[in-house]
């Protein structure tokens, strides 16, 4: 274990990583934000769902630091009495749930279809690409306002349950649409080394060239842009519970959070949506300054000194 | 004696690293007199490009002169500053690149960059300026250059191009040009008229060249000294005629040596084991050691200082006086007192027992085959634009029988089809029309039936490029054990392992080397893990596209001495395809010359080489730049290849050959036999 930390410092991309300041700080926010919301039921001061506990004489409290406020409630509490802190790290849990689940099923499709429109070509190549373009010239929100709207009035009763795969639906399908493009171009470009040829001269079937032998070889950039997407769904899931499409609001995420905190923005109760809005732009930011990072370190014409 | 153009002092490159300092040169030396063309030769990472980068003050970062003094006429130019820097460059120094594609800026037109340069260097003003350009263009031998000049750098072809960096190069009239590989990118044809080009303006200009090549034979032809370089530094320099002639450094001799003699017929190359270290892993005293027959602890403790000797010439090694030149030291049989080859193993199992009643007919017969590529646009925008479909004839009725556990050769430049010939051979790609017949049937059909993994097994393909045709994600050992599993010949892990295992052993790589990725071997290395993996089903027959092209000549020798040993141990048969006639002399047992998709000369090797019939197979073969004979006059062959989708009526030879006469712009040209040698000419008996 010690002798692969020692590996990983002496790789470039580890050196690079220790050298770069705002790659392990926006490392260290992500992962604190992750583990914060994967452990929430541990990590939270309260159970913001459990209504038992839940006190309507401590609605609206403000932050602990602001008159009136409590040493229970750190970031105050909202209309109902839940806790603000508690509140975001059950929402953060969904929304990056959300976010992980939708850019997951997006690399997938978008992975499959790329590899089959890169080296299988013709009619294949052609039919995917339009699919891209067609997908392309909507706008994702419109796309994900549409699904979720079907989806609502398809199941009016089962909405509730079904949101949060309406949700991930609506964000993965303008969003294999990258990922498509750039593994086929990367397809492209290594099904014609000679590697490939290589295996076609062996016999291997085409199945397992695309999958064993050019897929290893364009995953990088699909890291890279599936780090930098997380970010990008969990802001898409945010506006979509904002608008009211999103997750019903008995599991409130972070957007439902900023909905509901919006309402008492110009009653003076600002705590309510700011820290929902501040934990949202943190985690996104944090997890776009990781992306970009990895851009630039696993780009080896960007790297110096090789 | 007058003051040199160039003079190099102790040259040291540096590039700090992470993990500590790479130094790329170490202590260089040159100078270069008015008029003299100095060659720079050397393999991959001795350094010569990294000197000529240093001179022209273009090192890409991190690396940087850490010591030593670069001096051009008589004025120190490392350290000056970039703006006094861009000065030099263009009016002191002229360089011309390896890669004309992109020497030039594909947005301006070709005059507007030859004008920039020559206003920028010689305030003329911009009539004087574009006069002058013309001149120039005419002068290094483009045709209509007042046409040409407002054309564009991708409306040149490939030759034209590096014609037009040329006259970049010269157009401020510089007393120095720094050539890298000016015509490594180019096909023998066209390197001819640019060495030709390059030595006949520096002359009438007297400006002097530095120029870098890894090729001896152009160094032969074109240099007037040689300073030859081994892991950044200089081992031998001299005159041309003595350094190739005989050699005193062993690296140099050993290099020579292992160039095949387009000339002569040779058995066996001899060859330097092992390959240039890494720049990370420099050895301490003689950067040679290693590789070197002759070294004792002297060599491995302390670096040779350049030593001159008689005739002008000097050399870096410690036991000059004790082996005496080169030329004294020859071993009878081995060429030179190098160690031999790693001796290679084979399981008796593997030859392959050829049936006497089999043995005459050919292993494949090629009948008649052709490959059209429809090239036209997309039918919408034919629609709209009306026009034709446009068909590339890439190979057109070439009819060839291959012997078994013999080598055919083909050869042409770039663009004959050479390659569509090699994908249709092992099954990638389809024949317009004619068939291939693989040991009597039909080799297309039996890859489209049910048994076409048998067929598989029996015919596979060396690659031209180590560096792509490995899959850099895989090990060594997956990648040779893949066609074992794929059609299934090994039934346990221990016997795929041990196969493996033998299959490295065989190309002369170690059991341990299975767990390593491709990108820890050098280049030669990597080609052997291709044979290996190519080995791994008992293939009957090898498709070798260009196998050595992209290797150093040294380690050519080692990958085609490895293939002869493979050959008689196993009685391979092979399709041998390249570029480079003399290592097809070399090899091969039949020979067949392809032009623009069609064989125009074929014959059993040792006639064709002895008495070319066709014009081409001709000029090809004096194009070629020889060790040997020195500053011979030849006559290149004129103007370059057709574009292949407006082939020439006729004869598709017949504008570039000096024998066209009116028929052979008409009539395609009928084929005549003598002795055993197809020609494809009106005119076989000129």
């Amino acid at each position: 274990m010690i002798h692969r930390i020692h590996q990983w410092r002496d790789s470039d991309v580890g050196a690079s990583f220790l050298a770069s300041p705002v790659a392990w700080v926006s490392f260290l926010v992500t992962f604190a934000c992750v583990f914060g919301a994967a452990f929430s039921p541990w990590v939270a001061p309260h159970n913001p769902f459990d209504l038992a506990t839940l006190d309507l004489s401590d609605a609206r409290l403000p932050p602990t630091w602001i008159e009136g406020g409590r040493a229970a409630y750190l970031l105050g509490t909202d209309d109902q009495g839940r806790d603000m802190l508690s509140a975001i790290l059950y929402g953060m849990r969904i929304s990056l749930a959300v976010g992980f689940a939708s850019v997951l099923l997006s690399v997938v499709i978008g992975v499959v279809m790329g590899l089959l429109a890169g080296y299988m070509g013709g009619w294949l190549d052609v039919f995917f690409m339009r699919l891209c373009d067609v997908m392309l010239s909507f706008p994702a929100i419109l796309i994900a306002l549409l699904i979720a709207g079907v989806g609502r009035a398809l199941f009016p009763d089962a909405h509730e349950s079904l949101a949060f795969g309406v949700l991930v639906i609506s964000i993965t399908l303008p969003g294999w649409v990258q990922y498509a493009r750039t593994v086929r171009a990367s397809t492209l470009v290594e099904s014609r080394k000679e590697y490939v040829m290589a295996a076609q001269v062996i016999g291997v079937a085409s199945h397992r060239i695309m999958f064993r032998h050019v897929l290893p070889n364009v995953v990088g950039p699909i890291l890279v842009l599936a780090t930098i997407h997380v970010a990008t769904a969990i802001i898409t899931e945010a506006t979509l519970s904002f608008l009211g499409v999103g997750v019903p609001p008995t599991s409130p995420s972070l957007g439902t959070l900023i909905r509901i905190g919006n309402d008492y923005l110009f009653s003076g109760e600002w705590w309510i949506i700011v820290f929902p809005g501040l934990a949202l732009i943190v985690l996104a930011v944090a997890v776009n300054l990781l992306g970009d990072w990895m851009r630039d370190a696993f780009n080896p014409r960007l790297r110096s000194g090789r | 004696m007058s003051q040199p153009v160039l003079q190099v002092k102790d040259l040291i490159v540096e590039f700090p690293q992470r993990r500590g300092i790479l130094r790329a040169l170490d202590g260089v030396s040159l100078s270069v007199e008015p008029g003299e063309i100095l060659g720079l030769v050397g393999e991959s990472g001795a350094g010569k490009s990294m000197t000529g980068s240093a001179v022209i003050g273009l090192l890409d970062p991190p690396g940087r002169i850490t010591s030593g003094e670069v001096w051009v006429r008589g004025r120190r130019i490392d350290g000056l500053a970039e703006a006094e820097m861009r000065q030099v460059r263009g009016r002191e120094i002229g360089a011309v690149f390896q890669d004309p594609l992109t020497a030039l800026n594909p947005l301006y037109t070709v005059g507007q960059q030859l004008i920039e340069t020559i206003q920028t260097h010689l305030g003329l003003g911009a009539a004087q300026a574009r006069k002058e350009a013309i001149a120039l263009l005419n002068e290094t031998g483009i045709p209509a250059a007042e046409q040409r000049i407002d054309q564009y750098p991708h409306q040149f072809s490939g030759g034209m191009r590096q014609r037009v960096v040329i006259a970049l190069a010269l157009c401020a009239q510089p007393q120095l040009v720094v050539a890298d590989e000016p015509t490594t990118a180019l096909d023998v044809s066209i390197q001819a008229q640019i060495i030709g080009l390059l030595k006949r303006v520096c002359k009438e200009r007297g400006a002097a060249v530095l120029l870098i090549t890894h090729d001896m034979g152009v160094i032969a032809e074109t240099c007037d000294r040689v300073a030859v370089m081994y892991s950044g530094r200089v081992v031998e320099e001299g005159p041309v005629a003595q350094v190739i002639r005989v050699p005193r450094h062993p690296y140099t001799s050993g290099l020579m040596a292992a160039i095949p003699d387009i000339d002569q017929e040779t058995h066996r190359l001899a060859h330097i084991p092992g390959s240039m270290p890494r720049l990370d892993a420099l050895p301490l005293g003689c950067g040679f050691h290693p590789r070197c027959a002759f070294a004792d602890d002297q060599c491995r403790g302390s670096r040779p200082p350049l030593k001159h000797l008689e005739g002008k010439t000097a050399a870096a090694c410690w036991h000059l006086d004790a082996l005496g030149p080169a030329t004294e030291r020859e071993v009878p049989g081995q060429g030179l007192a190098f160690s031999g080859p790693q001796p290679i193993t084979v399981r008796p199992e593997a030859q392959l027992q050829i049936e006497p009643e089999n043995a005459l007919a050919p292993l494949v017969e090629v009948r008649g085959l052709s490959r059209t590529f429809d090239v036209s646009d997309p039918w919408l925008s034919r629609l709209l634009s009306g026009g034709k479909r446009r068909h590339l004839r890439a190979v057109q009725e070439v009819s060839l029988a291959i012997p078994r556990g013999k080598t055919f050769a083909l050869v042409g430049e770039s663009g004959c089809g050479k390659s569509t010939m090699a994908r249709m051979l092992v099954g990638l790609d389809r024949p317009t029309q004619g068939e291939v017949r693989f040991d009597g049937e039909s080799l297309h059909m039996a890859l489209a039936s049910a048994q076409s993994m048998a067929l598989r097994r029996r015919l596979q393909m060396i690659f031209q490029d180590p560096f792509a045709s490995l899959n850099p994600r895989w090990t060594v050992g997956d990648i040779v054990a893949e066609p074992l599993l794929e059609h299934r010949l090994v039934t346990s892990v221990t016997e795929l392992s041990s196969q493996v295992d033998s299959l490295l052993a065989s190309v002369g790589l170690a059991a341990k080397d299975q767990q390593k990725y491709p990108h820890q071997f050098s280049g030669g290395q990597r080609q052997r893990i291709s044979i290996a993996r190519a080995l791994a089903t008992r293939p009957e027959f090898l498709v070798c596209d260009e196998p050595t092209s992209a290797l150093d000549v040294s380690v050519q020798a080692q990958v085609l001495n490895l293939m002869q040993d493979l050959q008689g141990d196993r009685g391979l048969t092979y399709l041998f395809i390249s570029h480079n006639l003399a290592i097809v002399r070399h090899l091969s047992d039949e020979v067949a010359v392809m032009y623009l998709g069609r064989i125009v000369e074929k014959g059993p090797t040792k006639k064709v080489f002895a008495a070319p019939r066709h014009p081409y197979t001709r000029l090809l073969m004096d194009a070629i730049p020889r060790t040997t004979g020195a500053n011979r006059d030849r006559l290149p062959i004129q103007g370059e290849v057709p574009n292949p989708l407006e082939p020439p009526s006729g004869c598709a030879f017949h504008p570039r050959c000096p024998h066209a006469t009116e028929v052979c712009t008409k009539e395609s040209p009928p084929v005549s036999i003598f002795e055993g040698v197809e020609v494809a000419c009106h005119w076989p008996e000129l």
